[in-house]
């Protein structure tokens, strides 16, 4: 059994009260850091646990919290991203469902060494209940004096407070984050500013995802050199997976970074294998926009080596021959599955969600769908894979946020491992089966 | 801050842009501009067709950027290179660029009033296919009166966002802004509420296409029939510092003062633009000095051809080779 840090207490009733979690350990590290350590110490145990962004990039925190910008007389914040809605996660809706106070330790612990007097979760729209539970969580944590002024008899004071966002992809992006949290549109700024210069109402700030604050609690209880000890190279840590696709056991995970990917995908403390004794045929391994990847590439690197389930090795061969472990959506897909169709979803969905700022994003998003639309339609032809390869081209690093990148990545991918599907398509030696959207419609009609 | 741009070095204070250090070597390396906008702040890297390459960060730091980058909105740092013209992926970017803003345009420029001082025609003709890879229905809208005198066709935006900062920065009462999301984005007054503000005229000068146009010039004349003459007049609530596009004896139109980049100098009052039709109104200063290189300056100034004698010469003494004699 790999070690558990995050949600090892999932199991207990009642462990979203703050009776029950406090009696399995909860709000030890404010404890330990608000009365035995410095602000920079906390920094520095998080630099030396060698933690890095749960939200997909995969940066380093601690020196994420460095950068901050840290005048005299101007307020600093800490927002905590739980805008998660890259399809294929849904780790975040998990630790704030079940164990909310997780969070909020460590959004204490966390503004503590940043030295924030106010924090914000921005939950989005769609997890309307999720953000019942954690406000419910604060409301506890308030009246034990865990927030509010001088927690816990310091001279420290915190304030915390939960904003729903209105269900858009794009305030995932953290300056789109704040422009929502502001109260504008969700658009995403021009970067730079960075937001630890210039973040929430012009003011240096921080903006982490659930799971890396959540995080920050065992790294301070044990230690950051203890923590550094899971994991293999510059990929430290647990992290959760949210497995879902064809496999036996879909759900989250947390896995001790490291551990190979076929042992994650066979092995029965994981996802049980394949269902219905099917094959594996492709991986998307870290949420909708990181590349696909076909079984002999993600069982193994393109020079042959077991590809662990760490930032270094599934990125390894770079997007010929890799993918990456972004936010940790782990989506496995059998022999059955047609990728054509499959993309034709991702893409529908970045057109949805595109926010219409820049030309390339806001006009190739759909033209993708459009002409991927087609191949479901069957009046695709060869030229039309040639013309969706040369638009995610001219899409990928031309746009303000890494919203056309996320739209492009999945479409290079599938023509890149998978192009003979789409030529089988066009050359109608093969179809498509959309009855399921039929259905779909019929229900929504 | 020396900053070099397509092999050309210039000396530039500290805060300016890429963009605005290309326009001060000239027009031969300034990349197109389509959303920003000298006089709006904050306006610029929405359109994405002035990215440039930056080969060499800084002489501290001099990793290239990874991706290209809006030189409207990325500041030098001293010793930057920047590749423009001279390279190709950034030619193919914009290439790219230009198609995606024209997938959706309706292309109607035989009966647009924009056309001839149209900065997406021009745009087209300098970076563009002549034909489109573009096979779906076009994104249609119903044409919608803003106010009196101003009408939007939103079939022919590109969402530059021009607009919705004049009416942030220009107008008191914001009720112009952008309704929906993606390509379904529109420019719109909140739920059709008309503009009634004195600045509000100043959208039709912003807009680089004709989707917002004047509906006291509407279908008057093409705008190559006309002359300018810049006048003024003494108006309280703007510099009344026009330019009027004249036919014979009769103003067609009054817009405001544009530079060489087709960016207005002073934004003027729509009692200036919509209500002061005729010569006796103004205070005539003589005809317009117009550097753009659009089809109204075709042949009609002298002073033209001695200016770019000029900024030959200037660039000759630089070492710089114009693009169509490179090697």
């Amino acid at each position: 059994m790999g070690r558990k840090l995050l949600i090892h207490n999932d199991h207990v009733p009642n462990i979203h009260t703050l009776e029950v979690y406090r009696a399995h350990g909860g709000y030890a590290s404010v404890e330990k850091a608000l009365k035995t350590m410095q602000p920079d110490q906390v920094t520095d145990e998080v630099k030396k646990s060698g933690l890095r962004g749960r939200g997909g990039a995969g940066f380093p925190t601690g020196m994420k919290w460095s950068f901050l910008a840290k005048p005299e007389g101007v307020p600093r914040y800490l927002v905590c991203n739980a805008d998660e809605s890259e399809p294929g996660t849904f780790k975040d809706r998990y630790l704030m469902e079940k164990i909310p106070h997780a969070l909020i330790e460590g959004m204490i612990t966390s503004s503590f060494a940043l030295g924030a007097k106010q924090s914000y979760i921005y939950i989005r729209g769609e997890y309307f209940y999720v953000a019942r539970i954690v406000e419910a969580a604060i409301a506890e944590a308030y009246a034990a004096g865990l927030l509010g002024k001088n927690i816990l008899g310091t001279d420290f004071s915190h304030d915390c407070s939960v904003q729903v966002g209105g269900g858009a992809y794009i305030c995932g992006e953290e300056t789109a984050l704040l422009e929502s949290l502001e109260g504008k549109r969700g658009n995403p700024r021009i970067k730079p500013p960075f937001p630890a210069v210039a973040g929430l109402w012009g003011c240096p700030t921080v903006v982490n995802n659930v799971e890396t604050i959540a995080a920050v609690v065992p790294i301070v209880n044990m230690g950051g050199e203890e923590y550094a000890k899971i994991g293999v190279g510059k990929s430290t840590g647990t992290k959760l997976i949210s497995a879902s696709g064809h496999i036996n056991k879909p759900g989250v995970y947390e896995i001790e970074l490291g551990i190979t990917v076929e042992d994650f995908i066979y092995s029965d403390e994981y996802c049980g294998g394949i269902r219905n004794g099917k094959k594996l045929k492709a991986v998307v391994a870290g949420g909708s926009s990181v590349p696909i990847l076909p079984t002999e590439l993600i069982l193994k690197t393109a020079k042959g080596e077991p590809r662990l389930m760490t930032y270094e090795s599934l990125s390894d061969g770079g997007f010929a021959t890799g993918t990456m472990l972004g936010s940790g959506g782990f989506i496995a897909m059998d022999e059955d599955t047609s990728i054509v169709k499959n993309l034709f979803t991702f893409s529908r969905f970045y057109h949805h969600e595109s926010c219409g700022q820049c030309s390339p994003c806001r006009e190739g998003t759909g033209w993708m769908e459009k002409i991927l639309k087609k191949f479901l339609d069957g009046t695709a032809n060869e030229s039309d894979v040639d013309l969706l390869w040369d638009i995610q081209s001219k899409i990928e690093g031309k746009t303000i946020c890494p919203l056309g990148e996320a739209a492009a990545w999945p479409v290079a991918a599938a023509i890149r491992h998978f192009k003979h599907e789409f030529i089988e398509i066009a050359q109608k030696k093969k179809f498509v089966d959309i009855s399921h959207y039929d259905r779909l419609n019929k229900i929504r009609a | 801050m020396k900053v070099t741009i397509d092999g050309i070095e210039i000396d530039v204070p500290k805060g300016t842009t890429i963009l605005q250090a290309a326009r001060m070597i000239g027009h031969e390396v300034a990349p197109p501009t389509m959303c920003y906008y000298s006089s709006l702040k904050t306006s610029g890297g929405y359109c994405r067709t002035c990215i440039v390459k930056v080969t060499q960060g800084s002489t501290a730091n001099p990793t290239p950027m990874p991706k290209p980058v809006a030189s409207c909105r990325t500041e030098v740092m001293d010793g930057m290179v920047v590749e423009n013209t001279i390279n190709k992926d950034v030619l193919e970017a914009r290439k790219g660029v230009v198609e995606f803003l024209l997938m959706n345009h309706p292309l109607d420029c035989p009966v647009c009033d924009q056309a001839g001082e149209c900065s997406l025609q021009d745009l087209g003709y300098e970076h563009g296919a002549a034909t489109t890879r573009y096979e779906f229905p076009r994104r249609e809208f119903e044409r919608i009166d803003i106010g009196k005198y101003v009408q939007l066709h939103m079939n022919r935006c590109i969402m530059c966002f021009r607009c919705v900062k004049v009416a942030e920065q220009l107008t008191d009462n914001r009720v112009h802004g952008v309704m929906h999301r993606g390509d379904a984005a529109e420019i719109s007054t909140y739920i059709e509420n008309v503009i009634e503000n004195d600045m509000s005229g100043n959208v039709i000068d912003v807009c680089p296409v004709g989707a917002l146009t004047d509906k006291t010039f509407r279908f008057k004349s093409r705008v190559w029939f006309t002359k300018p003459v810049d006048a003024t007049c003494d108006c309280k609530k703007c510099s009344g510092k026009v330019r009027l596009w004249m036919k014979g004896e009769e103003v067609l139109r009054v817009t405001a003062r544009k530079d060489q980049w087709g960016e207005a100098e002073e934004f003027i009052c729509n009692t200036c633009r919509f209500e002061k039709k005729k010569v006796s109104d103004w205070k005539i200063e003589g005809p317009s000095q117009i550097h753009r290189s659009s089809v109204i300056s075709q042949n009609h100034y002298n002073h033209l051809n001695e200016l770019k004698v000029q900024v030959m010469k200037q660039q000759k003494a630089l070492g710089f080779i114009p693009i169509n004699k490179r090697p």
